[in-house]
């Protein structure tokens, strides 16, 4: 049922963990639904030099996490901020209907981190989840009617 | 090997089919292929295995041959069970009592049966996952026209007071039905002794082949026709029959109550092992089900911090087979109906994992597990934002 690059970043997760003093910090999701993301980013000169992150999940909530800190790793936060749950799919090969919020869950939980990176800074922003591909109402959280936009 | 192993721990989604059951039936797709019904030789040969599996069934369950009648498995006898009654009976009442925690093929007729004018009671269970008696008697009222009530929880496993709960139904004169899908080969029914009316199996799940199952209907009891046709099943269940479907169940039946005691005490001693050495191995960790009153290879685990599917998929990477909730509930994202049902929050429902142990289970199997499951909870608590908030404590929950 997942892709074998769903499968690689599942049993090998790339930057699991926490960053002590990071510059940025996002937290997604809950646990009645049965995922939560959370995302830790050092940001030095607009770029991001380091991302870890933590989730608690089914395979495609860690696979989505783990593919999105590769993707915005060295990125500028502009960059970073363009990430979408589809360019996050689509780095999987895919992802079953009814994961897709998992890959929503991974941009929401990038930019909440760096929402939270520009607040510090004293910077506004208004970041909007993409539209990227929709999900299908019905697969996407049932159990907790989360749209996921 | 590489550390990988194929350790099959999900025998209460289905079991393979025994070689002895196989061999019973493979001359009745080629030698004997005849069609029951026929007069001539061909059909008359087979007429009589037939007889003979109906008769192994009536055996197993204290029941006479004519109480049983075929079905294509246990999801289709409880339909038949519950409509069947439903419909046969309306005149006298519109109120049926089952529980929570039913399999799916009893709660979804009873939601169709709803639809449809019939009013349902379904009883809620204890944090053991235990119907409580006195509950059923007071849910009864002047219209109840049957109780529904399932031997063994596919989930957790608990089994339920089945013969107080036939007692009081036939003192009541009310129909009870019970879905023994899970009991059967497992535990020691006797339907004239437990008092029950009706009662539903399906061969797959006692090393038998899929999609034949079985009805047992009282003698007496008012039900409609499930299938009309041809006079198959004494004109009740239409069809021609599923002649190898029907010679293995007959066969695998036999052969489960030969050696029900045995086998029982042989998986229960796994399953004891298994709990203990989780429980002891994996802080956080609690039994989902009745410490006791449990099918002989049901272990039920909520693991807290993490999430089900991701257990699995580690597991399965280190071949072993379990689940998390039934089989049919994985499609959905849902936690199980019957991990809430007994109290569990949706976060810890999330973290459960059933491992069901049957016949091919060895000592050396439960080794195993003890020694690779804790690694793998342990790996998936350290990603999980949720166990950062905990670290350091130690207690079971
Ligand atoms: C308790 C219970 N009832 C009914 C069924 C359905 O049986 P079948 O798969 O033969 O239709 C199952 C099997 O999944 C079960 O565990
Ligand atoms: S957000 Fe994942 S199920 Fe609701």
């Amino acid at each position: 049922m997942y892709s074998e690059k769903v499968m690689d970043h599942f049993s090998n997760p790339r930057n699991v963990g926490e960053i002590e003093d990071a510059s940025g910090v996002g937290e997604v999701g809950n646990a009645k639904c049965g995922d939560i993301m959370k995302i830790y980013l050092k940001i030095e000169d607009n770029i991001i030099k380091d991302v870890k992150f933590k989730t608690f999940g089914c395979g495609a909530a860690i696979a989505t996490s783990s593919i999105a800190t590769e993707m915005i790793k060295g990125r500028t936060v502009e960059e970073a901020l363009e990430l979408t749950n589809k360019a996050v799919v689509e780095a999987l090969d895919g992802l079953p209907p009814a994961k897709i919020h998992c890959s929503v869950l991974a941009e929401e939980a990038v930019k909440a981190a760096i929402e939270d990176y520009m607040k510090k800074q004293g910077k506004e922003v208004e970041s909007s989840v993409s539209a990227g591909i929709e999900p299908d109402e019905e697969a996407c959280c049932s159990k907790c009617e989360r749209k996921c936009h | 090997m590489d550390g990988i192993r194929g350790i099959y721990m999900d025998h209460a989604a289905t079991t393979y089919t025994k070689r002895e059951v196989l061999e019973e039936m493979l001359p009745f797709f080629t030698e004997y292929f005849g069609n029951p019904s026929s007069i001539h030789k061909f059909g008359r040969d087979v007429r009589k295995h037939v007889d003979t599996a109906r008769e192994r069934v009536a055996k197993a369950l204290g029941a006479d041959p004519s109480e049983i009648y075929f079905t294509a498995g246990g999801s289709e006898a409880d339909n038949w069970a519950v409509k069947g009654t439903a419909y046969a009976n309306k005149s006298k009442g519109n109120h049926i009592i089952t529980t929570n925690i039913e399999h799916h093929a009893l709660l979804h007729t009873c939601e169709y049966l709803e639809k449809e004018g019939f009013e349902v009671t379904y009883l809620p269970v204890d944090e053991y996952g235990l119907v409580s008696v006195e509950d059923v008697k007071n849910a009864i009222t002047d219209k109840t026209i049957l109780i529904s009530i399932m031997y063994a929880n596919n989930e957790i496993g608990t089994i339920q007071p089945i013969e107080e709960i036939g007692k009081l139904a036939r003192e009541k004169g009310i129909y009870f039905h019970t879905d023994a899908v899970q009991a059967v080969g497992s535990v020691k029914i006797d339907v004239k002794e437990q008092n029950i009316d009706m009662l539903s199996l399906s061969a797959h799940k006692f090393y038998g082949p899929k999609g034949i199952g079985v009805l047992y209907v009282r003698k007496g009891v008012k039900l409609i026709n499930f299938v009309h046709g041809g006079g198959q099943e004494r004109g009740r269940r239409a069809g021609t029959e599923n002649v190898p479907g029907i010679i293995g169940l007959g066969k695998a039946i036999e052969l489960a109550n030969e050696n029900l005691e045995e086998s029982s005490k042989r998986i229960m001693g796994l399953r004891d092992k298994l709990i203990k050495g989780l429980m002891d191995k994996i802080p956080y960790t609690r039994l989902n089900g009745h410490p006791v009153k449990r099918l002989p290879g049901n272990a039920n685990f909520s693991f807290q911090y993490i999430e089900g599917e991701s257990l699995l998929l580690n597991l399965d990477m280190k071949g072993i087979a379990g689940s998390s909730g039934s089989a049919c509930t994985s499609g959905s994202l849902d936690p199980s109906h019957v991990l809430l049902a007994i109290g569990l929050s949706h976060e810890i429902a999330h973290g459960s994992l059933r491992l069901s142990l049957g016949a091919v289970n060895t000592e050396e199997d439960i080794d195993y597990v003890l020694e690779v499951l804790p690694e793998i909870v342990e790996r998936l608590r350290q990603m999980s934002p949720l166990y950062e908030k905990v670290k350091g404590g130690n207690t079971n929950v």
